[in-house]
């Protein structure tokens, strides 16, 4: 089965729906969460901010990589457009993302990180659709490991619950990009 | 008797620390397979062979942290003065703001042992691979 025909199979369809359909309310949800809570995150201050602050800048950094390389997914000219469609939709999430972690490390009052001018990829290793898929799902795979990670050490509740939400989103892009491999979407019961 | 009932608690308690020290052991530079797996918890900001939003991980064991040429590093890094061994590698995974506190891997830590010592077996593993061999100097360096 190639996987043009995965990603057209009907129930790839149906979630790729349901996924374009709910995805914008589950974030504007955790960014309305995030940004409501703005002062007190701005009051705290101290040592706990400074670390939140650089727990998010190094998450930043990985979403505006996931940026770029969703970017060369997109370009590669390898990808059929139902899977080119999904891919630009899930770097439409990191930009989201990193958007609200930058705009989150202002009130804080740090800076937040820049995107690099250029970013390294395994390039001569994508030769396929099913490379620049594998290499997608291998990003998001260790972004779930890396928000997991992440949340217990915020000292902002707030902060840890917004930073879950962005795990629970690329937990699903992993999922559906093991799912158009021909993969099991969803491989075992807990995360690590 | 109850001498005895003691003495079979203890060594119970002998047999079982024997048993638990016992995969430890034999595990010894830890299973690279698994290692391999473990490390695609990393990926989201590291790489073998290039920088990422962390650095890259050839070369690892034996430098001195914070000293990939080119690399942006946070000033606790910097300034930790850590070479990197499987001991230090392992206090810094299981907990890396308690041992660098500053850090920019806010990363919670690899808390089972044993995946420690898989991950770093990995990492030595992986170090003579054609991708981390290609780093060394006199060799052409990986076109991207």
């Amino acid at each position: 089965m190639s996987f043009f025909t995965m990603a057209n199979d009907v129930s790839t369809v149906a979630l790729r729906r349901n996924f374009l359909g709910k995805s914008g309310l589950i974030l504007s949800g955790a960014a309305v969460a995030l940004l409501a809570g703005k002062d007190a995150l701005a009051a705290k201050g101290g040592e706990s901010t400074e670390q939140d602050i650089r727990i998010l800048n190094t998450a930043i950094g990985a979403e505006l990589e996931a940026i770029a390389a969703y970017q060369v997914g997109a370009e590669s000219g390898l990808l059929q457009p139902p899977v080119l469609a999904l891919a630009v939709t899930f770097q439409g999430h990191h930009k989201e993302h990193a958007d609200i972690l930058s705009r989150t490390i202002v009130k804080l009052g740090g800076k937040p990180a820049a995107a690099k001018a250029k970013y390294n990829f395994p390039t001569e290793k994508l030769k396929t659709q099913a490379d620049v898929l594998q290499f997608a799902a291998s990003l998001e795979k260790g972004a779930v490991s890396a928000y997991l990670n992440a949340v217990p050490l915020f000292g902002n509740a707030d902060l840890a619950k917004a930073a879950a939400s962005i795990l629970g989103d690329e937990a699903m892009h992993w999922a559906i990009l093991r799912n158009a491999l021909g993969e099991v979407p969803v491989p075992s019961a807990f995360m690590s | 008797m109850a001498f005895a009932r003691g003495h079979a608690a203890a060594a119970l308690l002998l047999m079982s620390g024997v048993l638990l020290a016992a995969p430890d052991a034999r595990a010894g530079a830890g299973d690279v397979k698994n290692g391999e797996a473990l490390y695609g918890r990393c990926v989201a900001c590291h790489a073998l062979a290039y920088d990422r939003t962390g650095p890259r991980h050839c070369g690892l064991l034996g430098r001195m942290a914070g000293t990939v040429k080119g690399f942006q590093y946070s000033d606790a890094m910097k300034h930790s003065n850590i070479i990197w061994t499987p001991g230090t590698l392992d206090r810094f995974l299981a907990n890396p703001l308690k041992m660098v506190p500053g850090t920019a891997m806010g990363y919670a830590g690899v808390t089972i042992p044993k995946d420690r010592r898989d991950l770093i077996a990995y990492l030595r593993n992986a170090n003579n691979s054609a991708e981390c061999r290609a780093l060394l100097p006199g060799t052409a360096p990986v076109q991207r």
